[in-house]
This record gives C-alpha cells, structure tokens and sequence, in this order.
C-alpha cells in the first residue's frame, strides 16, 4: 500500500517542494497583512506629525484666524461636530435601536426581510445623497418657515440618516446573539415581552450596541459631504440658536482649510485632523469603559 | 391499548389533559393525551427521543406560545380553569406554574437579582432579601452562596447555576414547577443535591420532571408517565402516552409491552 506514497524521510528537509511552498506563503500572508496595515499606521503618523507641531492650548479655546494672521485655533468648529453628532445620536439611537428591537424581538420572519433589506439599501446610499435628502427636508424648510436656512439641525439630521443604518444592523445582530434560553428563562418567570427585552435581553446586548453606536459616532464626525450644504461653516462661536444658524465642524474646516493657499489655515487643518482622530479614539474608550462586562 | 389514564387517580389533579393534540404548522407532534397530575407529587415524564414530552411539558405554561407554528387543540386544565381558552392570560399562568430548563440559565445579573427578578416584574411587594434567604434556602444553595450574593450568577459552578434557577423559580411563589431534563447538563454529585432538593419540593409544590434517565425517574417520582413514538403512513412521527401509573408499578409491574421494552432497555 505504501508503495504509492512517496518515500519522505522523517527528518525535516528545509528544500522539499511542499515545505518551500509552506514557507513561501506564509511570508506572503505575512507580507500582505504587513501591508494592509501599512496605510493605517502611515496615515496615523503623518497626521500626528503633522498635527502636533500646531497643536497648543489656543486651539481649543479660540476662533479660527485671518488668513495670514497669527496663532487662533477652531474651538467652534469642535463645539459644531460635538452638537451635530449630538443631534444625530438622538435622532437616530431611539429610532434605530427601538427598530431593531422590533425586527428580532416582535415581527413576523417576512417583516423582518424586508426591513433587514431597506437598512442594507440605505447604508449603501452616498452620504451626499443623504446630505441633499437634509437639505431638501431641513433647510429648505427652515428657509420657508423664515427660522433659519443651513442650521445644525440639517447637519444633525443628515448625520442621522447615515448613523440609522448603522446602529440598526449591529443592534439587530447584537440582540439575535442573545442566547433563547434567557429569553424563555425570563418568560417561563411571568414576565411580558417587554419586560423580557428591556430587563434581560437588552443589557445582554448592551456592549454590543454601544460598540455599534461608537461606529456610527466615528463615522459621522468624520463625514463632510451632507454637512457642505446642510450646515455649511461658520466662524463664529455657536449661540442659543444656532440649531437654526449655519455651524462650522471640524470635518467642513479640514475640507476648507487643507485646499486653502494660506499657510497657518492649513496647519489648524492638520491640527483639526489630530482632534477628529482623538474625539473618535476617546469616545470609542469611554464606551468600552462604561459597558466594560461586570463579571 | 387504552390512553385514558383520567381514572386512574386518587388524589386530587392540579393539571389535567383532556384529548390534548399538539401540532407544529400540520404536523402532529403529539396526540390525544388524556393525563392527571397529581398535587404535592413528582410526575414523571419518560420515553425516547421525539415522544413529544418536552413539548407536552410546555404547554402547560404556554412556553409553547413562543413558537409561531404551535397549535394546541383540546384542554389542559390547571385547577378547574382551561389554560387555552382565549381569557386566559399566559403571563399569569407562567407565574403559577414555574419552569427550570435543561441547560441552567441564570441571567448574566448577580445572584440576589437572579432570585428577584420574577418578584420584581410580577409587582412583589414584600421584603426582597428575605425572599432572596429563603428561596436559596428553599433550593439548599444559601449556605453556599450567603456571602457573595452580589457576585454574578454565571460565576457559579453548574449544579449552583440549577439550583439558582430553581431559587429563581421558586422565588415568584408558583403552584407547579415543570422541569425539563434539569439534570442532563450536571455532573453526578450536583445531580443527586437536586434530586434530594425535588425531594425536599414536593411538600409544597407539585412537580413534573421530564428525563431520559430511567434510573432518575424511579428514584425521584411518585408517577411515571411513560411516552412512544410511533409513526404515521405518510411517514410523520407522533408522540402518545402510552401508559401512566405509581413510579414502582412502571418499573416493576408495567401493563404495556412497549413500556416493558423500554424501561427493561430493549429500545430507545
């Protein structure tokens, strides 16, 4: 029977084919996944590099300068992303995860299809879509009302259609991941649907869905295209009312500030480029902190 | 062969099956059971894989609800009330008639909240850490957990994690408590603390056990429901009681030919 086999010896052989072709492809896998990587920590060094020269305590507490002018820093266009992502949050964390309660916990298999479909469509809609889609619904009223025309609410709210989906995928898929046993365990106790989902499934699910909505946050302060003509930008520090009043945000100031001519604009866009990644790192640790498992 | 064991009981019947047939969409899962559970007894279902007594076993606290193709035609009476007639409210049935699960399955929450929680959602307005002491006591687990009630209940080996879902159950005050195969998932050693503990239950609860462990039925029931599963021409498998009578009389004196077969091992 062995006769068919070749005759290896047990001894490793460092030069025969199928061990070559082993180590071969492992140094490419190695090389590739080197690779992928390389953007990230490329892009991450630069904008540290190039950030950190101009960063200082006035960044955060001033205005941004004149061309040519000297020192000055983007402490509206901060406040702007914190206040827009902030109305996008709470617009779309009572809809998308109340949503996705109803998709795993209440609807029929056919339902749940088809809303699983519609959120799938609108996460691939281009966030400028999602920008005109504010404008047109926000601002243009606003304008018609006489209230307002490019607000922090538009901004907010093409935020939140970008964020809905997102948060309503990893909610849905957190709360499918709660095992059946628990949710029987709750019922077979007395308790109703709801006091299930809101008692025992829901802070099952919990680290998972502030994960989900750490991603949504990441993706929406960095998102300029629906803000260029929802919120537009603003040099002012935001007011009582500016919900309704044009708001700058750091993403819309990068845009502005790195294709600018001006020297000193452009290194308050590197520097806004460092607070962005920042804002996004420690908002993403205060949510691993707060839902950290209690074991 | 006869199904109709409505007869054969003395004491009085907390749960009782009135030609109950149980489908899944158009399959019959399990047919035309005619069954008294005695009060303050162990009942206990046995049988091959498939009979239909996990299923059966459900249904009398409407756990069978949650499947969206379940149809239950016929009665199940709890006391004089048909738990599937359109007043009846499954919440409260679930309740009165409590359940502890195959796989032990306490909530990711500490031990105290474990115990709590049905007291809580079903509106309990007494002291909660009386009931908490006594419910542990209940299921023999206080002297081991006392000291770190705060701790969470998945920290517990498997055979506390049982006990704790039977603390948890006891906690809500129920008149049944229906357990599905509680000890499969156990070792030896937590096995016989729980059978001591159904032991200790039956004085205030009735209780109905499903198991695959013949040895375990004789030694914890006073009543041994013994299930087949035959099937049908079109090829659908259906379960049907076969025979139900005192533990010793199943084990040792069987009526049925199917029932001698099984518990002597010849099948299933």
């Amino acid at each position: 029977m062995t006769d068919s086999f070749p005759q290896n010896s047990l001894v490793r052989s460092g030069f025969s084919r199928r061990t070559l072709f082993n180590t071969v492809m492992t140094c490419l896998g190695f090389l590739c996944g080197a690779l992928a990587l390389l953007p990230l920590l490329a892009l991450l060094t630069y904008v540290i590099v190039q950030g950190f020269s101009s960063l200082g305590p006035n960044i955060f507490f001033q205005l941004p300068p004149s061309p040519f002018g000297q020192g000055g820093g983007f402490g509206n266009a901060i406040l702007g992303t914190i206040l827009m992502v902030g109305i996008g949050t709470l617009i779309s964390v009572p809809f998308g995860v109340l949503g996705a309660i109803y998709l795993t916990e209440f609807s029929s298999k056919t339902t749940a299809r088809w809303i699983r479909f519609a959120t799938n469509v609108l996460s691939g809609v281009p966030s400028i879509i999602a920008g005109v889609f504010a404008y047109g619904l926000i601002v243009l009223t606003l304008t018609k009302l006489k209230i307002g025309s490019y607000s922090a609410l538009g901004g907010g709210f093409a935020l939140a259609v970008l964020m809905l989906p997102i948060i309503v995928r990893t909610t849905d898929e957190a709360l499918q991941l709660v095992s059946e046993d628990l949710r029987q365990a709750s019922v077979g106790l007395g308790a109703t649907n709801f006091q299930t989902v809101s008692r025992v499934v829901l802070p099952s699910a919990m680290p998972a869905i502030v994960t989900g909505l750490t991603l949504a946050i990441a993706r929406a302060s960095g998102e300029t295209a629906p803000l260029l003509f929802t919120a537009l930008f603003s040099s002012f520090w935001p007011s009582a009312d500016s919900l309704f009043k044009p708001t700058a945000s750091l993403a819309v100031l990068v845009y502005n500030f790195a294709i600018s001519p001006y020297q000193n604009w452009q290194s308050l866009a590197w520097a806004a480029s460092l607070i962005l990644v920042v804002m996004v790192l420690i908002t993403s640790i205060i949510s691993r902190w707060a839902t950290r498992q209690k074991a | 062969m006869s199904t109709d064991n409505s007869v054969t009981n003395s004491t009085e019947a907390v749960l009782r099956t009135e030609g109950l047939n149980i489908y899944y969409g158009s399959f019959l899962a399990v047919q035309n059971v005619w069954l008294n559970i005695p009060k303050n007894q162990v009942t206990a279902f046995i049988g091959p894989s498939g009979c239909g007594k996990s299923t059966l076993l459900r249904c009398y606290n409407r756990l069978n609800d949650l499947i969206e193709s379940f149809r239950a035609e016929g009665k199940v009476y709890f006391n004089d009330k048909n738990l599937y007639s359109p007043d009846i409210d499954p919440v409260e049935v679930r309740r009165r008639i409590g359940m502890v699960f195959q796989r032990p399955n306490p909530f990711p929450k500490s031990i105290f909240d474990n115990v709590t929680f049905g007291a809580k959602i079903n509106g309990y307005k007494g002291d909660m850490a009386e009931l908490v002491q006594r419910s542990l006591q209940q299921a023999a687990l206080w002297d081991e957990v006392k000291d770190k009630l705060h701790q969470s209940g998945l920290s517990l080996s498997g055979g506390q994690q049982q006990r704790l879902c039977i603390a948890r159950a006891i906690a809500v005050q129920p008149e049944v408590i229906l357990m599905d195969e509680p000890c499969s998932a156990l070792d030896p050693i937590s096995t016989l603390r729980v059978e001591e503990l159904i032991h200790e239950l039956k004085e205030r609860y009735t209780i109905v056990i499903v198991t695959h462990n013949m040895q375990q039925a004789s030694r914890v029931s006073d009543r041994t429901a013994f299930f087949n599963v035959k099937t049908s021409e079109k090829g659908g498998r259906s379960g049907y009681l076969v025979e139900f009578d005192a533990t010793e009389v199943i084990f040792s004196d069987p009526q049925q030919e199917d029932t001698k077969a099984y518990i002597s091992g010849r099948f299933g």
